[in-house]
Formats: structure tokens, sequence, C-alpha cells
């Protein structure tokens, strides 16, 4: 038995042997393919086979691709010292040795970018419907489930609402709390400056209550449950438990949507309260600190001249973001299809739609109601 | 016949669950051999066992004259080289089409060229029985029967002595299941391979098994091949045979 694979040639006048010893096998076949060289033109040419150890499928698909390319060469090929096993699996591997490799062809260049954008608008255009029939779809559902509130599903929206809205309370309380304390201190450097010391108190509470909590409130529930929503509902869908629901009469949006819409809607909010205490407190903390100003003056003079409005707009944008969150978390999970791979690209996509729209009406918001003198 | 899977006194436990109490069996080289049980029997769990997939309380495995049980990441390297796997659902890589996912071991274990990688993979695709244009689809595309033809092809594809297929006719159409039956025997008559299963069919296990154990109650309940089988006096056994 010969434990290394070889080939040798031996090249008489017409003939050419080739000398096959050792394991023809997977293992080998890198340094094979090397070794067996096709420079014949015209020959007799004769495989010994009798030499060989050991042989899978790859040592025997090495043999058919020389023989073929011998035939192509015009070589007359034949074989000798074959084992009947070795017959047997070299014709299974003849049988089904690949016809001409053809790949499916691939466009290039200008035609390609071309297709790519004219394929990106038409599924943008699509998505876009889509999406308006989706909220269509909500708003109908939603009218139902008005007129028989037996069909809301109370306990599904307090799942939500503990799921999505208390446990994220720990991470935002902390977040508005360091904002507080950034906007004071570097509002309080400035003002200094002036000896308009007492404005901090105008500045911390205006600027957070009316946009800085709910905007950050709405960023960290869309990265933390738009996602979820997502990667839920799309994880549903690919083991069919959607379709499950479906066919036993079950309404998703009964089920699935509207416990998550209303429950952002609720819990925003609430959120956003405690997150305009906590970041005021900050700014009373660096108030305290760095210019003097105690929690009484602080508490004082917010008294006076903080008008109560700015928190109530603030209060008011938040089920506005809960509802973006929800509905596009929610739309995005229905638009995952059967792969593993779409899960994470609708995932990605839904964080960043729904940060992105949050932002966007908020800004929409604030001019609207700065034009309207509010 | 040697020995390629030796089992001794396996012991599985989940929690307090005990899945198997001393169960032991050989598998023989060549044999196409069966893992029998109700649900909830282990037989799936004995194989993941055998592949290093789950750990197991106490006992041996002994796969291609290695314990597995003290083995040290190279060994295990080496062993899984030698085995292929087929998942009851194909396991298919989904971001890859069926060509890449079959040519992906040899991709990364071999440095075999890109032209060579393709016609061993498309060899393999066709000897599973799928058409070559079937190689350019993605797994989403494709039937349940094909993709666990796909699996076969990815795990035949460095042609490995050991073959495990986890209930490999199941959710296949009567006619698809008997297809790859004869395919299973035929890959094991040409390619000299070792076939461990996991099934329920009863056709299967008729014509496909050379051997087989009955799991139940913890315990290997029966082991040897049909014949054996109907002549056991043993009702819970017999239902095996009969249908009902």
């Amino acid at each position: 038995m010969i434990d290394f694979s070889e080939v040798d040639v031996l090249d008489t006048n017409d003939t050419i042997t080739y000398q096959c010893k050792g394991p023809w096998t997977l293992h080998n076949i890198t340094k094979l393919s090397k070794k067996l060289k096709t420079p014949y033109k015209d020959k007799k040419i004769i495989f010994d086979f009798s030499k060989i150890s050991d042989f899978d499928t790859h040592g025997i698909l090495l043999f058919i691709q020389t023989i073929k390319k011998l035939q192509k060469q015009r070589c007359n090929v034949s074989k000798i010292g074959e084992t009947e096993k070795f017959i047997a699996l070299y014709q299974v591997c003849e049988d089904n040795f690949p016809s001409d490799v053809v790949t499916p062809k691939k466009d290039v260049g200008i035609s390609v970018f071309l297709y790519n954008i004219g394929k990106t608008i038409t599924e943008s255009k699509k998505t876009l419907i889509n999406f308006f029939s989706f909220v269509g779809g909500l708003t109908e559902a939603v009218g139902i489930v008005t007129i028989y509130p037996l069909r809301f599903r109370l306990q599904a929206m307090f799942y939500h609402i503990e799921n999505s809205g208390i446990k994220a309370i720990p991470i935002i309380l902390l977040t508005s709390f360091l904002i507080g304390i950034v906007i004071a201190f570097q509002g309080a450097v400035q003002l200094e400056k002036f000896g308009a010391n007492i404005f901090i108190v105008e500045m911390v509470s205006i600027s957070v209550t009316r946009e800085l909590a709910p905007l950050l409130t709405a960023i960290v529930i869309a990265g933390r449950s738009a996602s979820a929503y997502t990667a839920q509902i799309g994880v549903m869908k690919i083991t069919e438990e959607i379709d499950a629901m479906k066919t036993m009469g079950f309404s998703v949006w009964d089920f699935l949507i509207i416990p998550r819409v209303f429950g952002l809607m609720i819990s925003l909010p609430l959120i956003v309260f405690f997150a305009d205490i906590v970041s005021i407190f900050g700014g009373m903390v660096v108030a305290n600190f760095q210019l003097g100003i105690s929690f009484e003056e602080f508490a004082l003079r917010m008294q006076e001249s903080v008008e109560i409005k700015h928190v109530v707009i603030g209060l008011i944008k938040a089920p506005i973001f809960g509802w973006i969150i929800a509905v596009i978390g929610c739309f995005r999970g229905f638009q995952i299809s059967s792969s593993t791979e779409s899960v994470g690209k609708y995932t990605t996509i839904s964080v960043v739609n729904a940060i992105f729209w949050v932002i966007a009406m908020d800004a929409i918001i604030s001019v609207l109601l700065t034009e309207i003198g509010l | 016949m040697s020995v390629v899977i030796k089992a001794t006194n396996i012991v599985t436990q989940f929690g307090k669950n005990v899945v198997h109490d001393d169960v032991s069996f050989e598998i023989s080289q060549g044999e196409i051999f069966g893992l029998l049980g109700g649900s909830g029997s282990g037989k799936t769990t004995l194989l993941r066992e055998m592949i290093l997939l789950q750990k197991y309380a106490s006992g041996s495995y002994n796969v291609l004259g290695k314990n597995i049980k003290k083995i040290s990441s190279n060994e295990a390297k080496e062993l899984r080289s030698q085995w292929g796997v087929l998942f009851q659902f194909g396991a298919l890589f989904s971001s890859l089409s069926v060509l890449e996912n079959v040519s992906i071991p040899l991709k990364e274990y071999t440095n075999l060229s890109k032209d060579a990688i393709k016609q061993a993979a498309l060899m393999k695709i066709k000897m599973v029985g799928l058409p070559e244009s079937a190689a350019y689809l993605y797994p989403s595309e494709l039937s349940g029967g094909m993709k666990k033809r796909a699996g076969l092809a990815r795990a035949l594809i460095r042609d490995p002595k050991l073959l495990f297929l986890d209930e490999p006719t199941s959710g296949l159409d009567p006619k698809s299941a008997r297809d790859f039956d004869e395919l299973i025997v035929a890959l094991r008559d040409t390619l000299d391979i070792t076939v461990v299963m996991v099934t329920h069919d009863k056709d299967t296990m008729s014509s496909v098994l050379d051997r087989f154990i009955i799991l139940g109650d913890k315990k290997v309940q029966f082991m040897g091949n049909i014949k054996e089988l109907r002549l056991s006096d043993n009702e819970n056994l017999r239902e095996f045979t009969n249908g009902k």
C-alpha cells in the first residue's frame, strides 16, 4: 500500500501511461491536479489505476476532467486496472458530470446602475403604497375596536406597556439626567458672561420639557422597541404563526398591532413626564453648584416664568412619536420574508426609519407651533 | 466489519427529566442504521450527541475511533470533516444559493480552484437528483424535498465516511420519500458510507434500514432488523411494523 498519492507518466513511443498511485481523495486533490499535466496531442493514452489505494468522488472527478481534456486534444484514452468499486463510482460520477458549466449571465456597467435606480424607485413606491394601506388598515381596525371594545386586547397592551415602557425607564432616566446636566453646564458658562445667571432656569426648563426630553425618549424607545417589534413579527411570519392566526380567524390587527401601537402611545407620555422631572433636576444640580442658584430659587423662578404650555406640548408630542415608532416597527415586521437575512435587514431599516421620522415629525411640529404662536 | 460508532451506557438528562437511561448500541461500517421511537423518546437527542451538538450526563460514545467526551478541539475538527449531517429541514444558509451552500465546505477547507469547486459541487447536486438549474436558486425558492436534497448534497460534498440524517423523509410526499430512500441506498452502495438516520417512516424502515434500535421508556426496547422485529411478540413494538 502506498500512502502518498502520486502520478507517474511513462512515455514510450506513441503510448503514454499515467501510473496512478496512492490515495486519490479530497485531501490530496490539489497536489494531484498540479501533477496531472496534459501536454499530449494525437496520442494513445492509458490510465493505470491498479496501484490506487483509496479514492472518492473528488479523485474520480479529477480523472474525468483530465480525460475530457485529453479527448479534446484528440487523444485515445483507455483505462486499465480498475476495481469493481472504482468502476461503479466512476459510472455514477460520469453520469452526474456537470454539463458545460454555464453561469447565468450578469449584466455589468451602466445598465446595471440604471436598472438598480429604477428598481429602487419602483420598490420605494410600492413600499409607500403598502405603508399607506397599512395605516389605513390600522385606522379601520381601531375603528372596529372602538365600536366593539370587547375586542380590545387589554392584557396584550399591558404586556407591551411593561416591556416597551416600564423596562425602558431606567435607561431613559439616566440619559435624561445627563442631558439636563449637559444643557445646564454649557448654558451656565455663557450666561455667566452676561451675569444672567437666573435665566438658566428658563433655558433648562423650556428646552428640556418642550423638545429634548420627548425627543430623547422617543429615540431610545425607537432603538429598543421598533427593532423588537419588527423582529418579533418577522419571526412569527417565518414560523407561519401569523398564517396560523389568520386561519383561526384571529385578526393580526387586534392581536399584534393595536396592543403595540396603543401600548407605546400610552407609555411614551408617561415616560416623558419622568424624563422631564429628572432632566430638570439635572439642571438644578448644575445651577446649584456652578451658578449658586439654590433649589428653592430655581423652583420659584420656574413657577413664575416658565409657562405650563411647554410641558404640555412636550407631552402631546409623545404619543405621536409612540404611534410613529410602533407603526413603523410593525409595518417593517410584516415586510420580512422567509429568509433569515431579511430579519436583519428590516430590523435595521425599521430603527433607522423610526428615528428619522421621530426627528422629522418633531421638526414639523416645532415649526407649526411656532408659526401659530404657541 | 469494523465498528464505526459505539455508544455505551449513555445517560442524558435535562434538569430532572431523564431522557436516556443506560442506552447502548453499535453501528458497523457500511450499515444504514435507524434510530426509532415515539415522539419525545430522544431519537434526535441521541443523534445530536453523536455529532457533538449536545452534552450528555454519563456514558461514552466512540465515533470513528475517538471517544468524543475527551476530544481536543483539533480532533473534533478532524472528526467533523469525516461526517456529513442533513438536518430535518435542510438547514441551508438562506443568504446563499444552493451552489454556494454546497461548495462552502470546499471553499473553507481546501485550496481547490474556483472552477474545480464549482464542478465538484455541481456533480454532487446532480448526484442527489437536483437539476443543474436548481444550483442558482436560493433556499426560499425551493420546495421542502428540494431543500433536503440540497442539504444532502452539502452533507456529501467532502465525501464523508459517516452520514447523519435527521428524519430525511418527513414532510415529503410518498413518491419523493421513496425516491429519497433509493437515493440513500444508492449512495451508500457507491460511496461506501455508513448512514445513521432518525426516522418515523415505516416504509423507510422496512426497505432501507439494515438495522435499527427502537427507543422507548428511556431505554433501548429493541435492536435488530425488520425480520427480527416481526417475529418479536412484544405488542408495543409490533406497532412499528403494522401501521397501527
